[in-house]
Order: structure tokens, then sequence, then C-alpha cells
């Protein structure tokens, strides 16, 4: 019996949102009708020339600089010459050996395990424009014909190159989210999978442990979902093993995922490998990025992903809520403004990867669409640490809030959510609860604490839950201990 | 008033403003040149004149109210059809865009636009620019103004023989291994080629990205100066535009060569090189040594390897920019079964033989293990030639040599041949492959009538240095003789 | 020295679709021409930089400002195939 590794490298396209496309002025527009952002340029006519937008350097240099990379100083544009429809140069300006940053790395925990993939290169290309086939499923195969839309054509793209460091289908999902989150921070993308603003290629081989050559790897492309990509890599690994066992060969191929039967199919043989005939682009002139400008960008590098995981846990903010805080920057930004006015970090912590997550994806909204303002989040937890507020009262509050109806302190007091503090009043109800269930006082008095909870519970119902559930405990405790 | 066809762009300047004629007048004239002279010489593709009779009226309505665009205003120029004009069918003497009407201007087309030249049409060319006759254009040849069996030269055959004929005051070419000098050696015109990058080439249609550059066609020095001046500069739209301050182009005109220090290309000098022409070319060096100048032989050896080259560089990236032509969103369309079907029968049929020997040559010698041997070698030997005139023009200040080896050869001469045709472009290709700036002025004619061609080449940016060589040259040869055809008298054939 | 060309995998390569016999007539004149053109070899070129630009430029960029796109109609107008607001090409072979 063979113990098989899986040796996984995953290449990353990137869509940069810059306001206007790599090479031409075409506005770049995820929504725009068909045909509609095209030019000379992006469409191709004779006589047009490429221009590179400055902005998309900026943004490759920033990804470059985000992985560790080195930003290479000397770069050069390149041709990569094949034919297809969608592709209306037939050569797509790109960079070949002397890409813009090379040799940077991601760090990545799976359950605790901590690996760090080395990336090979970031480099700079364009994006082709899209094709809808005319077959019922969509694809190529069965199709008479084909329709062509070039508004995607000319986008700028981003290459990452992971090195085959990746050696499990969670290790693979671990990467491409971390990968998203740091992209996602830096504000050049917002590397959606579903959209297509990120999209994820692995390399996948195996070998037997121990063995140092690489086995032959099959390219697996068309996961839409990081769920997706987990299945498909497991899949082919898995695929592979059973081929290898059975005496089989794995081709060089490009194989195709398939969401529905949750398996890969073979697209087309990469053994005839495709001569790009690449060559130096004639219409543009090389790049070079000196010292001021490299430190420029390292310096504009806003805090990362993997940093501020850390400085939450060290600040006393749990792995989790860190970790989901990391997810959105734009939580973590409310999170640090709250704190910085003052507001408990781990209250906060607390609501927002709880509550306000639930409360986004059940109302399918954004949070900039929300009203919640890092004020809101400090005078809640204000509220609550002055027992103005029961904890249970702050999330129905927190609610409200989000709704838009107001401040915490406007809306605690229309829905009459203040919580009862008065100890007189709640003496009395805690009297009520008792004198209704005798046996329930004679066993606290006997010292079995066991039933506060059910009194507890009977006071919060009576007022309806506005009653600061410690200090009926306490008025509980007193009574038993009296006699 | 059919003599206004044959006037020089600065007469016909000084008259407009003088109240002497009017740019209908003008243009009257250049129309009707082309109409008794087309059926003889075929050098336009496109005859617009209802378009150049509407710019003609701007051009003098403005001038009567005072505003003054500059000195092309009412100017009747043609443009080689490799320039985007929109609004008008551009083929590149091409079928796989014969019916091809672009939606926008190249940005020369816009700079002439903008200082109210008078655009009569589009002028025939090679196919793509591939050719030193116009016998590869896909829409019939052009003929010599000077004798009709022989050719005008080429790539921007059409444009010369409009300019020397008369049917254009002025007009504009493309050079990529001599297509502007060889056809006006051939034309007996003025021809330059300017530093490359010095004029966009955004909506010149690509033949070689790093070779090609516009420039003027015209009957005197001072015309091509001008010419060039109202269109030089940087434009934002082509990355491989010049960035820093514009050099001057006309400001040594009057200068002499007094004290300037002029080197005679010996590897283009004796042999390969037709007798008449060696022997005109040497008797201009002797006049520029009378002149003041002094001429010494500079030998630059990586010139016996630019021909070389060339035909692997240029070939490489045109293969690439020619890729485009697909049928897929423009153009000739062959249908296929299949997209690659479709794509590969139109490519076929669209393209004319010397088009494809070029996309077949360029693919090969950029393919997967070649790529070293030929374009990787040829980009090298590149860098020796630019080390090669770098030397040089650190002892002189400009060089000379023939334009062409030969003055015009008959038509169908060098067709069966490809490398015969090859070897027109001997003398020219290397300020192509340098991006140095060069020009060819009419010096004289051979003993069958034809013109020869001095060609002058000077440093990079050095425009006003060249221009300064070339205007002697033209003092001193005093050139003025026109081809037959060049009269308003002319029977159409 | 005698070069030969497997010429129609070029042809191919460069999406031609040429007869026997023009595969023949064009396979030898490259040949010829090829031949002349590897004189470049003879050169000693160790060490020397590749020239692939005259200009000695680099960063020649354009800021990040949208421009007008070309209308629709004049854009489709010219396509030798479309379908409402598409370019309309037969079956594709190969996916990508």
């Amino acid at each position: 019996m063979t113990d098989w590794e899986a040796v996984i490298g995953i290449e990353t396209h990137v869509e940069l949102q810059t306001k206007s496309k790599m090479f031409c002025g075409c506005a770049v527009n995820f929504g725009a009708e068909p045909n509609t952002t095209v030019c000379p340029v992006c469409l191709a006519l004779p006589g047009a020339l490429p221009v590179p937008n400055h902005e998309a350097i900026e943004g490759i240099l920033r990804i470059g600089a985000a992985f560790g990379c080195e930003l290479v100083e000397d770069s050069l544009f390149h041709r990569k010459n094949y034919f297809y429809p969608d592709l209306p140069k037939n050569y797509q300006i790109s960079q070949y050996d002397v890409p813009l940053c090379i040799n940077g790395h991601l760090d990545i925990d799976v359950e605790g395990d901590e690996v760090t993939i080395g990336i090979t290169r970031v480099h700079m290309e364009e994006d082709t424009g899209k094709s809808i086939h005319s077959s019922d499923s969509g694809r190529i195969h069965g199709a008479d014909y084909s329709l062509l839309d070039f508004n995607r054509s000319g986008v700028p793209l981003v290459e990452i190159v992971s090195e085959p460091d990746i050696h499990s289908p969670e290790q693979a999902r671990e990467y491409a989210a971390e990968l998203q989150r740091v992209v996602r921070t830096l504000g050049v993308s917002d590397v959606r999978l579903e959209e297509g603003s990120v999209r994820f290629d692995a390399n996948i081989s195996v070998r037997p442990v121990g063995q140092k050559e690489f086995g032959t790897r099959a390219e697996v492309k068309n996961m839409n979902s990081l769920r997706s990509l987990q299945r498909a890599v497991a899949f082919e690994i898995e695929r592979q093993i059973g081929v290898l066992e059975a005496g089989g060969v794995i081709v060089l191929e490009t194989r195709h995922w398939d969401e529905g039967t949750g398996t890969t199919s073979s697209m087309r043989s990469k053994e005839e490998s495709a001569d790009y005939r690449y060559f130096q682009e004639p219409d543009l002139v090389p790049l070079h990025v000196d010292d001021a400008w490299r430190k420029r960008v390292f310096a504009s590098l806003p805090e990362l992903p993997a940093a501020r995981r850390s400085r939450l846990v060290a600040s006393g903010i749990d792995h989790q809520a860190a970790a989901t805080l990391g997810e959105v920057a734009d939580l973590a930004a409310l999170f640090d403004a709250a704190v910085e006015l003052g507001a408990d970090g781990t209250a906060v912590a607390n609501w927002l990867t709880g509550d306000v997550v639930a409360y986004l994806r059940r109302n399918e909204v954004e949070l900039e669409e929300t009203s919640l303002a890092p004020e809101h989040l400090c005078e809640l937890a204000g509220m609550v640490a002055d027992a103005t507020l029961s904890s249970t009262a702050a999330k129905d509050v927190l609610g409200y809030v989000l709704a838009g109806e107001g401040t915490p302190a406007q809306v605690a007091a229309a829905h009459d959510l203040s919580q009862i503090s008065d100890a007189g009043a709640l003496e009395a109800e805690v009297d009520r609860v008792l004198a209704g269930n005798p046996d329930v006082l004679e066993k606290l008095r006997q010292g079995d604490m066991k039933p506060i909870g059910f009194v507890v519970g009977q006071v919060m119902k009576a007022t309806r839950g506005k009653a600061d559930p410690q200090l009926v405990s306490d008025l509980i405790r007193s009574k038993a201990g009296a006699s | 008033m059919s003599d206004l066809a044959d006037l020089s762009i600065a007469e016909a300047r000084d008259g407009l403003r003088k109240g002497d004629f009017s740019a209908v007048d003008l243009t009257n004239a250049a129309i009707y040149r082309a109409a008794v002279t087309e059926s003889h010489l075929h050098a336009y593709l496109t005859l617009d004149q209802e378009g150049a009779r509407d710019a003609a009226r701007k051009a003098d309505a403005d001038l009567a109210d005072g505003v003054d665009h500059g000195p092309l205003q009412g100017i009747p120029l043609a443009v080689k059809d490799n320039m985007t004009t929109r609004g008008i069918e551009t083929t590149a003497g091409s079928k796989i865009l014969s019916g091809y009407v672009p939606p926008y201007n190249a940005t020369i087309i816009d700079k002439l636009h903008d200082g109210g030249a008078v655009l009569m049409g589009k002028t025939n060319l090679d196919e793509f620019a591939m050719g030193s006759s116009t016998e590869n254009s896909a829409f019939g040849p052009t003929r010599n103004p000077w004798n009709t069996d022989r050719v005008p030269g080429g790539s921007s055959g059409g444009s010369a023989a409009a300019v020397s004929v008369g049917s254009a005051f002025g007009a504009f070419g493309s050079d990529t291994g001599g297509s502007i000098r060889q056809p006006a050696s051939l034309c007996g015109l003025v021809g330059v080629k300017p530093t490359y990058g010095l004029v966009s080439r955004y909506g010149l249609i690509a033949f070689a990205s790093s070779l090609d550059q516009i420039g003027p066609f015209a009957r005197s020095v001072r015309d091509a100066a001008t010419l060039l001046e109202s269109v030089a500069g940087f434009d934002i739209r082509d990355a491989t535009s010049y960035r820093g301050e514009r050099p001057a182009i006309s400001s040594h005109l009057d200068a002499g060569v007094k004290g300037m220090k002029i080197g005679i290309v010996a590897e283009l000098t004796g042999e390969g090189i037709d007798a008449e022409v060696n022997d005109a070319c040497r008797a201009m060096y002797n006049k520029l040594s009378d002149a003041g100048a002094e001429l010494v032989e500079m030998s630059l050896p990586a010139t016996e390897y630019a021909l070389s080259a060339y035909y692997l560089i240029a070939p490489a990236e045109a293969s690439a920019n020619l890729a485009r032509f697909d049928g897929v969103r423009y153009g000739l369309r062959v249908d296929g079964e299949t997209t690659e079907d479709m794509m590969s029968k139109t490519r076929a049929e669209g393209f004319g033989p010397e088009v494809i020997r070029r996309i077949l040559l360029g693919t090969y010698a950029l393919s997967a293990g070649y790529y070293d041997a030929f374009y990787g070698q040829a980009q090298k030997v590149r860098t020796l030639l630019r080390n090669d005139f770098a030397s040089a023009y650190e002892k002189v200040d400009a060089l000379v040599s023939p334009t062409s080896p030969t003055t015009a050869f008959a038509i169908g001469e060098k067709t069966a041949d490809p490398l015969s045709m090859y070897l027109s472009d001997v003398c020219t290709i290397a300020s192509n492959l340098g991006g140095d700036p060069s020009g060819s002025v009419p010096i004289g004619l051979d003993g069958d009538g034809l013109p020869i061609g001095f060609q002058v080449m000077a440093p990079a940016l050095h425009e006003a240095q060249l221009f300064r060589l070339a205007a002697e040259v033209e003092r001193l040869a005093g050139f003025d003789a026109r081809p037959a055809l060049a009269t308003s008298e002319v029977k159409p054939a | 020295m005698p070069i030969e060309i497997d010429i129609a995998k070029v042809a191919r390569l460069a999406r031609l679709a040429l007869s026997a016999e023009e595969l023949a007539r064009y396979g030898s004149q490259l040949e010829d021409i090829l031949e002349h053109a590897e004189r470049v070899s003879a050169l000693p070129t160790e060490g020397v930089p590749p020239t692939s630009h005259p200009l000695p430029m680099t960063n020649a960029f354009r800021a990040d400002e949208i421009r007008p796109s070309l209308d629709r109609e004049e854009v489709l107008e010219q396509a030798p195939a479309r379908q409402g607001e598409y370019f309309r090409v037969p079956r594709i072979l190969g996916e990508t």
C-alpha cells in the first residue's frame, strides 16, 4: 500500500477595480450592457495602441508587496501569442520572464497547523472578452455558435502563482481564502469568486511519500466557490491516486470541475503545450520601479489580515472572533473605531461577529448600507456595562440600530427595553415567584442553588426580559440566605 | 488655374494669404490633376472630392474670418491608406479590409484636420506596407509618373506618385524599412522618415511596431519640413511616443554645410549599387565638399547584416500585429464550420502572397526552438548596428549614401523572386533598425530619365541637422525636373 | 546550411489554411529567405544585449481616467456577423 502525497499549486487571477481598463480609457464596469465599454484598443481595431494604466501598476505592486515579494526594478511586457475569438488581438499583453514581483509567500493556518506557501511571481496582464455559447449547458461542447461581448476585454488582470507548497484540499481552500482577504484589504479588488473578479486554477499531482520527483499534474478549472475549490482538489487527488494504483498514468491536461456531478473531466490535452512565441511587446516600453517607488509602495500597505488577527488576539479577543473580524475589512474597521472610543473590545467583537454578521446575511445587506456607527457600539457597550441594558436586550437594541431606527439610547427608550434595575421593583417580582413556588424556596433555603435559574427565568418572563438578571440572582440568593 | 497644382506648399500658403487664389481653387486644381492622371497612375484608392471641397470651403471661410490654423490650412494633401480615417474606407491595400470603415481617426488625421488641411483621399500601397514597389496592393499597382511601365517604389507608392504628378501638394506615408524614402527616390521627391517616436503611430495600421514611422512626401525640402512640423509631437495614446522636448526641425534650412562633418557609408558604395546612381552620389559628395563640408568615409560593419536582421525582426512583429485580422470583429469573413476554420480560411483568402510569406517567416522566427537563433540573434545584431551608428556619430554630424541601389525598375521585374525585391531596402534599412531620422533628396535623372535619390541620415532627434543637410543637397543639385505627366493637359489613359 | 521547416505546423500556428501546393511553395521560399537571413548568426553576439526598442524610455503610463467608449452601433456595423448586441462566431473547438 503506497502512502501518497498531494502536491498542489494554485494560479490566481485577480481583476483590478481601477476606473479604466489596463491599456485604454474604457470604463471597468461589471454590469454594463454588452459591447458598450469598448474602443479601438480593447477591440483590437487596426491601428490601435495600448498605453498602461498607472493605477493598475500601483495596484499590482501593492499586491506583490503585501505578499512580501521582491518588486523587480526593471521588468518588461511581453506578447503571449495564441488565437482565440475572445482575445481580440489574438495575443495577450502579459509578462514573461521578467515579471513585476517575485519570491513572495503567504502564511496560512489550517486548524492550528501553520504553513508557509511560497509565491513564485505576481505579474500584470489583461483580461479577455466573454463568450456565451449556444448549447443548453452553456459549455462549448454541443454549441453551434457563440456570442462575444468585449466589455471585459482589457480589464487589468493580476496573476499570482504559488509554489507547489500546498498539500491538502483544506490548505488549498485556506490559501485561497487568505489570499482573498489580503487582496480585499488592499482595496484593489473585491475579489468575488461568484462574480469572477477572482479566479482560481489548481495544478494538482500526487506522488508516493518520499519521492523527490513530481508526478504528472493536471490543471483543474471552473471552481466558483471556496467550497468548490476544496471539493475539486479532493476529488482530483483521489482520482489520480485511483488511476495510479490501478497501474494507469496521469495525462498532462486541463480538467473542468463540474459542481453538479462533483467530478473533474478532461477538457483538452496539454501534451501539445501551446507555443506562445513570447517576445517583448514593441508597443510598450520597459517598466522601471526605482527604490523610492518601492519604498512608497511598502509604506502604503494597510494593516494586513494576519497582523490584524494577531493584534486582536493580543488584546484579548478570541481567535474565532478575531478571524471573523478579519474576513470583512469594514467589520474590523468598525471594531477598531469603537474600541478607540473606549468600548469594551470583547463585547463589541462578539456583537460584530455574531449578531451583526447574522443580520447582514439574513437581510442580504452590506455593512455600509446599515447606519451602524462606532459611536453606537460604544454607547451600547456602556449601557450594558452600567446595567441599563441586559445583554439579551442589548442584542435587540442592536437589531433596531442596524435597521436604522436611531441610537441605542433612542431605540431602548422607544421599545422600552431598558433593564429594570430598581431593586425594589425586582424584589417584588422575586417575592411573587417565590410565593408561587414554595418548594423552590425551600430547596434554596436548604442550600440547593439549582433552582435559581428557574426563578430568574420566571422573573425575566414577567418583566419581558427587562430585569437585570444579575441583580435578580443576587436578590434570590439573599432571600435564600435570609431565613 | 491648372498651374496651381504645381505650386509648392510654401507658395500656396503665401498665395492664399495674399488672396491670389482660394483653397477651393487649389483643391479644384488638384482634383482636376487627379482626374486626368489617375487612369495612368492609380495613385489613389479613395478620392474624396466632396470631403476635400468641404474642407477647402471651411479653410477659406476661416481665413476670411482671420482664423489661421497654420501653414497647411487649405492645402490639399494625400494620406497613405494604412492610416485610419473615420467614415472613410481604410484598406491597408488588402482584400481583408476591403470595405472596412474605421470608427476613429489616426492622430495624424486629427492633427491635419485641426491644421485646416484638405484631405484629398487615401493612396495606394503595398498590402500592409509590405513591399518596395506597390505591386503587392490587392487593388492593382500604382505606376511611376516618370515612366508608367515602371514602379513608383513602395510601400508608399501611391503617396509618392500623387505628389510627383501634382494631384496632391504633399502627402504622408509610412516607413518601416524604407517605404517613404525609396519611393521618394524613385519618383524624384523629398521623403523623410523622422526619429522613431516623433510622430504618433496611433491609427497607423501596424506592420512592425518598433520600426514603423509616419513621414512626409513633398516636392521641396522646405515643404517636407513644414509637413513634419505639423504632425510631430507627443501623443498620450501612443506609449512609444517621444515624451521629451520636441526637436527643432526647420530651424537650419538656410544654414549651409560649412563646417559639417559628413560620413559616407562605406558599405553602401560600389558593389550592389547601380553605376549611374553611384556616380550621381559621388558627384554630390564632391559638391558638398566644395560647399564647405568635410567628407570622410565611415565604415559601419554591422550594415552588412542589417537586411538579414530586418527580415527576421519585421516579419516577427508583423506576424503578431496581423493576427487580429481573423474575420471576427471587422473585415472579410470566409465562412467555416468552426471558428478556427473560419479564421484560417479568412486569412488565407484575405492576405496576399507577400503578407502570407512574412507572417509564416515571422511565426517561424518566433517559434519555440528557433527564437534564439533567429529573432533573438537579430535583436542583438540590432544593438551592434546601433553601436556602429553611435560611434560614427561621435566622429561625424551626418551620414550619406544612395537611397536606393537602383532607379525605378519595371513593373513585374522583381515579383518572381522575393529576395531580389528585399534587396531594394539595403540602403534604407539601417535607420529603421536604429530609430534615427533619414531622408531622400532627388539629385538628378539617369540615362533613362528616371530620378536618382540621395540619402541623408542624422542622429536621433537631430532633425534640424538632417533638414539642414537636405536643404543644401537640394540647392547643390538644382533638381527641378517634373515628370511629363505632371500637367493638366494630359489625356486620360 | 540548408534549413528544413515544418511549414504545415507554422501555417497552423498562424491560422492560414493553405493548400499542399501553396505550403510547398511558401516552404521553399522561406528556406531561401532564412538561409540569407541566417547570416546574422555569423556575428559574435555573446554579451550583447538585445534591442527591442530604439528609444531609451521607461514607464510610459496614462492616468486612470475614463475616456468615452465607441458607439455600439458603429462598432457592430462593421461586424461580419452579429446577433443583437453581440458578435457572432461559428462553434469554437477548444476551451481556454
